[in-house]
């Protein structure tokens, strides 16, 4: 009874105030529809569809339903307000369904979302989530409600205030209750919105505050100079954010060029062999990386986020072979001829560019960051750390201490040691020189494809990736002082600071000139690097 | 070099030559041999390589129907490798050793510009499929992608409209050369006549194939809490809007805070992110692959089976895209304009160029102008999806007609709309 009664109001509603609910389909049809019984008929046919299909969600109003599908946003806006203001249990349900897209327009069309309309349908659905039991689900509301927040909000978000126990979803709440109210009519609502914004710093209350401190902007001069004090106190720890966002990211882009840079630290800095092809060596590293995402989601699809770690192992032995390959057909008729080994690395790094070029086509491939390296954490506001970077800079140091223990604390590292420092007395003592210098090219190839595992992550794979890293490393290793790990790590982590510090304020390309003409200064000045090695040596 | 190395060196060389020289022209008696010109390596192989492949597959479509006056088409192609100075080097090969009628290729603006005299002075006929930023107008070339009028412009008046956000800050983001520093004075000068001051529009380059976005980010993070609403119109170029994005949505900052507009990204440069975190930013094109028509399910459906049966790699994935649409388009009409002029020399098919009518994928029958070498397109604007198709938010009603030279440039309206020495 009561369905048929509903079906008996909408018609009418729809012939009147509503004409054009049903509307996708609307503007095909109107000429099929001309004469007025045609006309009542189609509006009891479309309104019977619309009916059936949402008659899931009975208890809202179908019209407001059917107008969901509209053709103006403005309507769309309208319907959504509605719905979520009518607090019926069905609503949370259907705005979740328009927003996942699974909810389908009368005619059976997908009803358009726009981002206009998105943003009302996320604040709409978190203030209605604002009421649920769980309190993580409430803060994740709060969070959503912290931008786009109009004055239509501020009841439900009053209500909210006022039965909020949590601390810090309260805190949320007030920050955007005193959002929302910004746009009040009553000057003493606003000033305490203005100052309750204050004590909240974040880019959107720094951008609402922004306009209001100016007379076109804000009518009431009381309302005005509390924006500016407002404004001042965000302004001041989004500023503390910036600084150490930017440190941030250069620590990132340093600890990047350190992977790129500690494989080499090892073959030029300790064994003073110039490879060329170092760059190659990080490429095969990525593309074994990429080979194991490959089997991961061919064999094991289940732990697809694992990949990353299980391609640590597999890209260094890979960049090892092919190290200690380079290094028994090529480079080991080449020690002490440092021309001669630049020359033929260079040939090397170009045959193993069209070698990636065959065997795995000349485009980039994809590799797709594991779900727990996607997006960031917020530390404070204006400071979002993404989490590949912190993976990165984590794995970093993973990999310097583990070149570490392996230089100082195996026998394998003494011995490297002992050969580039006096290679006729290692030898005489019993220290197989041919082996070892093998084996450190073998770790020094290795440890330059655990970049590649990292670079992959963050940067395009494809046959001549290396190239834009060989300058990098040399830079780094140079800067640093030939010879000795510590002085490498020094120089990526400054060159990256520096370099994001430049790059903020005189952008990319101006950035990358000002870092080379640095180093070239530097080398005139210093060319034994930051870090010299003090002892006694047998120059070659 | 010992003297026996270098005769057998000789010897080689010239049997390779010969071999060469004898086995060209007695494969090409009764075909007519059009040119690839994309890169198929370095930077730009992310958006040019699917070029190539819808070049092969129309060619290999018109051919199983009869070829062009009952010849086979035969494609030759080379790849400069994203390399500007090689592109006018294959391109002068493509025209005087390969011979061939016509020439489909190039993307970036600066390849184009690179061939330019080459076809200029060899009187050759290039099919540029890709849109740009106008402010050239040859009498060689045929542009099948969208001058400014037909994408950037829309796309701004779109962000600055309602649905689009009533942005009133811009962010003119683009990777370092010609397309990105022209299109960004014609969308300058177009804003300065919307009323935007020069203190709301910010403009970062970047150089090619650039990776590292951080600061970036956080400088549009920063220029858009200034008190009004910020958008994003980006024109980077080839693989660097992977990283560009992966990072946009690693940073958490979503398209209802500040929409990213771009205008080389389409379904091919998404493929390999993630799109799940980029919902909602926009870009601007003539086509896209979510389009609903016929011909357009009829275009996805020949490309799908052509990636399967050349086994490209993810060919389950495959997508279409504008430019790919731009070159099916472009071949189906120099096509019509041969067996209009009954003969495929290169003046007579230019001047049966204008007026050919094809029907698009886009869903509408587009015209090639009469006069200015560019197509009537429709122009539509797309939202990304959370699996990286676009949901069209605006389009036109019909086709508009191209303007290359942009009435916000000075001295422009003085230009004539077709080439000049035609």
């Amino acid at each position: 009874m009561a369905e048929r009664l509903r079906l008996r109001r909408v018609p009418f509603r729809l012939g009147t105030a509503r004409r054009r609910n049903c509307g996708v389909s609307r503007r095909a049809t109107s000429a099929d529809f001309s004469r007025p019984e045609m006309k009542t008929m189609r509006h009891l046919f479309i309104t019977l569809f619309c009916w059936l299909s949402f008659s899931a969600h009975a208890a809202v109003d179908p019209a407001l339903l059917a107008q969901l599908a509209a053709e103006e946003s403005d309507d769309k806006i309208a319907a959504i307000q509605a719905i979520a203001a009518s607090a019926d249990p069905a609503a949370l349900q259907i705005l979740q369904s328009l927003s996942a897209g699974t909810l389908t327009a009368p005619d059976g069309g997908e009803i358009m979302l726009n981002n206009r309309i998105r943003a009302e349908l996320a604040n709409a659905l978190a203030g209605l989530r604002l009421v649920d039991a769980d309190p993580a689900v409430r803060r994740a509301a709060a969070q959503e409600l912290q931008s786009n927040v109009g004055l239509e909000m501020a009841p439900l978000l009053a209500r909210a205030l006022e039965k909020e126990s949590d601390a810090e979803i309260h805190a949320l709440l007030t920050a955007a209750y005193a959002q929302a109210s910004l746009t009040s009519p009553d000057p003493a609502v606003r000033l305490a919105a203005v100052t309750a914004l204050g004590a909240s710093p974040s880019r959107s209350a720094r951008n609402l505050l922004l306009p209001l401190t100016t007379a076109s902007g804000e009518p009431d001069k009381g309302v005005r100079s509390a924006a500016s004090q407002s404004l001042k106190a965000v302004e001041a720890k989004l500023a503390i954010g910036e600084t150490l966002g930017r440190i941030f990211t250069g620590l990132s882009l340093g600890s990047i060029l350190l992977l790129a840079a500690l494989g080499l630290a090892i073959t030029y800095g300790v064994m003073g062999v110039i490879n060329m092809a170092h760059g190659e060596l990080l490429m095969v590293g990525a593309y074994a990386t990429y080979a194991v995402q490959g089997l991961f989601r061919t064999y094991l699809p289940g732990w697809v986020d694992a990949y990353v770690i299980a391609a640590i192992p597999v890209a260094f032995f890979a960049a090892a072979a092919v190290g200690i390959l380079l290094e028994r057909t090529v480079i080991r008729h080449l020690y002490g001829r440092p021309l001669e080994t630049l020359l033929a690395t260079w040939g090397l790094s170009l045959i193993l560019i069209q070698a990636a070029r065959v065997i795995f086509g000349a485009q980039n491939v994809e590799l797709a960051n594991p779900s727990w390296m996607s997006g960031g954490v917020t530390l404070m506001a204006g400071l979002v750390l993404p989490w590949n970077r912190i993976a990165i800079i984590g794995f970093s140091l993973f990999v310097l201490a583990l070149v570490w223990l392996l230089m100082n604390r195996t026998r394998l590292g003494m011995f490297v040691r002992a050969v580039t420092q006096n290679r006729p007395m290692a030898g005489c003592v019993g220290v197989p020189t041919a082996r070892i210098d093998t084996l450190a090219f073998g770790l020094g190839a290795g440890i330059a494809g655990l970049g590649g595992v990292a670079l992959s992550q963050i940067a395009n794979v494809g046959p001549d990736m290396g190239q834009g890293y060989i300058v990098d490393s040399f830079m780094v290793v140079v800067l640093g002082g030939v010879g000795q790990l510590a002085g490498a790590v020094w120089a990526a982590l400054g060159l990256g600071v520096v370099t994001k510090f430049l790059e903020g304020w005189s952008g990319a390309v101006i950035a990358k000139i000002a870092v080379l003409v640095f180093i070239i200064v530097f080398i005139q000045k210093r060319p034994q690097g930051l870090f010299a090695l003090k002892g006694r040596f047998v120059e070659s | 070099m010992h003297r026996r190395n270098f005769v057998k060196a000789t010897a080689v060389t010239v049997a390779l030559a010969v071999a060469g020289f004898i086995s060209a022209p007695a494969l090409a008696a009764d075909t007519i041999k059009v040119g690839i010109l994309h890169s198929l390596s370095g930077t730009m192989a992310i958006s040019e390589t699917a070029l190539k492949e819808t070049a092969l597959m129309t060619i290999a479509e018109i051919n199983a129907k009869g070829g062009v006056m009952g010849k086979q088409l035969e494609a030759v192609v080379v790849d400069p490798a994203s390399n500007w100075p090689l592109f006018a080097e294959k391109s002068r090969q493509l025209l005087t050793q390969d011979k061939v009628a016509v020439v489909f290729g190039c993307w970036t603006s600066v390849s184009r510009k690179s061939v330019n005299p080459v076809f200029k002075e060899l009187n050759g006929l290039l099919f540029y499929p890709v849109q740009y930023e106008g402010e050239e107008l040859e009498k060689n070339v045929f542009y099948t992608g969208a001058a400014p009028n037909q994408q950037a412009i829309p796309a701004v008046e779109y962000l600055m409209s309602k649905d689009g956000g009533s942005a009133k800050r811009f962010v003119l983001l683009g990777t370092d050369y010609v397309y990105p520093r022209t299109t960004n004075k014609i969308l300058r000068a177009f804003l300065k006549s919307k009323g935007v001051a020069d203190a709301d529009i910010m403009e970062d380059y970047t150089p090619f194939g650039h990776s590292d976005y951080q600061t970036i980010i956080a400088k549009i993070k920063k220029f858009a809490s200034e008190g009004k609403k910020t958008a994003v119109i980006s024109t980077i170029n080839g693989d660097s809007n992977v990283p560009f994005y992966k990072e946009l949505g690693n940073a958490g900052l979503k398209a209802t805070d500040v929409p990213v507009v771009a205008f080389s990204v389409g379904e091919e440069e998404l493929r390999g992110v993630d799109t799940k975190p980029l919902v909602g930013h926009l870009a601007a094109w003539n086509y896209f692959q979510s389009v609903k028509n016929p011909t357009n399910d009829a275009f996805i459906k020949m490309y799908r089976d052509w990636a399967k049966k050349q086994k490209l790699p993810n060919a389950d994935t495959a997508v279409t895209n504008d430019p790919m649409e731009a070159t099916y388009v472009g071949i189906h009409m120099w096509k019509q304009a041969v067996e209009k002029a009954k003969s495929t020399d290169v003046d007579k098919v230019i001047a049966a160029m204008g007026g050919q009518t094809f029907k698009a994928p886009s869903g509408f029958e587009i015209k090639m102008d009469e006069k200015n070498h560019h197509l009537h397109k429709p122009v539509l604007i797309g939202e990304v999806k959370a699996d990286g198709q676009f949901n069209v938010v605006w389009k036109t009603k019909g086709p508009i007609k191209a303007a290359p030279w942009s009435p916000y440039i000075p001295g422009n309206d003085k230009k004539k709309g077709e080439p000049e020495g035609k």
